[in-house]
């Protein structure tokens, strides 16, 4: 399989010269899912948005199906590739069908295709079109909010999705559904997803492969399963807080 | 007041009216034209929003008396003194026009922004699509400052003969005649609350829901 996004050596620092990214290099496949796993600050963000250029890299190249992003046009650019963010970022003047639909009106599609191109794609996230095509955002509810977000993300029927802390702000149970329904899209779209997240099993759950930064620097590039085993204090460090609590609890019981 | 003043001052209080209107409107039209792409323009460049906005701020502090005396002297204002009116007048309309179209429009969810940037909205799409409908609640707002202001300082144009319903309450003042100053003022204050209520309408039906 080709590869769909290369990032070479790409580095980033902020105008003060405070390195966010230092010389990551890795390939994502196409239709794989990569999960970015890091604690905060260690610039995960910064990494997917070097991918839409919505940072340009001061250093090293970003390359979308052998092409450096740069190269491209900007416009077509952003709009061949899916951005979900963790507030969800709707507009909150448009119902949950325009919201969807937007980027399709942007590349001047007729009203009739974009209404049955939103239906469909909400449908695909788990709601029922009658009920919510014609709501506004703040008639939604935070899950639900989210599952347009990722409806509006899919609309052009980007190769890329990027996708940053999606399910960040919900609780653990409809994040759980979120991620489940998240899993049933990709095998059935074949996209290609970068997932920023801090949350160590929605990683497992979701990634083909997890990169791990530190610092700005690439710690590992692994699959779930040489994930736990890995060696990397850092990695270690990571995983055993996720178990804290279950170790505890465990003790507690056997006392 | 009695119907002999009305009969005696009706129809000048009516033409004075639509002069007062014409002054006011062409003052706002003017200062929108002018105020609403500056303010785009200065959430593009927020580098220049201060000194811009303390600009129009200084403009908005010199009394008008002295304002429409400033104005008197430019030749290019030519010999209609409605103009140095106009001039006047939008002047002092660009403040808040400018200052709530600037702050709507920087006022916007910033994850809002950052999503129609990402999924490959064009600037302009952005600015017609997402930026200018939310900003639109601030922007009438600011309109509706200005208009309440415009109606009130076009009273004074009448000191260089610019018309409108200044001239009666000036006149009253000369010839201390009460019902001559009420003459001019009650329907200025009219116009004012007319104004204020008619976009504080538009402004609640353009308000975006939210939580």
């Amino acid at each position: 399989m080709s590869e769909s996004v290369e990032f070479r050596n790409v580095s980033f620092a902020t105008s003060e010269g405070r390195l966010l990214l230092d010389g990551i290099s890795f390939k994502l496949k196409e239709g794989s899912t990569t999960a970015i796993l890091g604690r905060s600050g260690s610039g995960k963000t910064t990494l997917l948005r070097t991918v839409n250029l919505m940072r340009d890299p001061t250093g090293g190249e970003v390359l979308v199906q052998g092409e450096n992003v740069r190269s491209k046009d900007l416009i077509d650019l952003r709009r061949s590739i899916g951005y979900v963010i963790q507030e969800a970022g709707l507009f909150p003047h448009f119902t949950v069908e325009r919201n969807v639909g937007l980027l399709l009106e942007a590349l001047g599609r007729p009203k009739e295709e974009r209404g049955c191109r939103s239906a469909e794609l909400l449908i695909a996230v788990g709601l029922d079109p009658e009920a919510f095509a014609h709501r506004f955002p703040h008639q939604l509810s935070g899950g639900q909010r989210q599952r347009v977000g990722l409806a509006r993300a899919l609309a052009a029927q980007p190769q890329i999705l990027l996708m940053d802390e999606p399910f960040g702000a919900l609780d653990p149970v409809t994040r759980a559904e979120m991620q489940q329904m998240l899993r049933g899209l990709l095998d059935r779209f074949k996209t290609t997803v970068l997932l920023v997240t801090h949350d160590l099993d929605e990683a497992l759950y979701l990634a083909d492969r997890i990169v791990f930064l530190s610092d700005g620097r690439l710690v590992a590039d692994l699959a779930p399963e040489d994930f736990l085993r890995s060696e990397a204090p850092e990695i270690q460090a990571y995983v055993r807080v996720f178990r804290r609590g279950e170790m505890r609890a465990r003790q507690g019981a056997s006392r | 007041m009695t119907a002999g003043f009305l009969a005696q001052y009706g129809s000048q209080i009516a033409s004075l009216t639509i002069e007062h209107l014409w002054l006011t409107a062409a003052a706002m039209l003017f200062a929108s034209g002018l105020a609403i792409p500056a303010a785009i323009a200065l959430t593009r460049f927020p580098r220049w929003a201060k000194p811009a906005l303390a600009l129009t701020n200084i403009l908005q502090t010199i009394p008008s008396l002295a304002m429409f005396g400033f104005l008197l002297p430019l030749p290019w204002l030519g010999d209609r003194a409605a103009r140095i009116a106009i001039v006047a007048l939008t002047a002092y309309a660009l403040l808040p026009i400018l200052r709530n179209t600037y702050a709507g429009i920087r006022g916007i969810d910033p994850a809002v922004i950052e999503v129609a940037r990402a999924m490959g909205l064009t600037d302009w799409q952005l600015l017609v699509k997402v930026e200018l409908p939310l900003a639109t609640p601030f922007i009438l707002a600011g309109l509706r400052t200005a208009a309440v202001t415009c109606v009130g300082i076009a009273t004074i144009a009448a000191a260089v003969g610019a018309g409108g319903l200044g001239e009666l309450i000036f006149r009253g003042v000369a010839s201390v005649d009460n019902r001559l100053v009420l003459a001019g003022a009650i329907p200025a204050a009219l116009l004012a609350l007319a104004a204020d209520a008619a976009l504080g309408l538009l402004e609640r039906w353009r308000k975006v829901p939210t939580q």
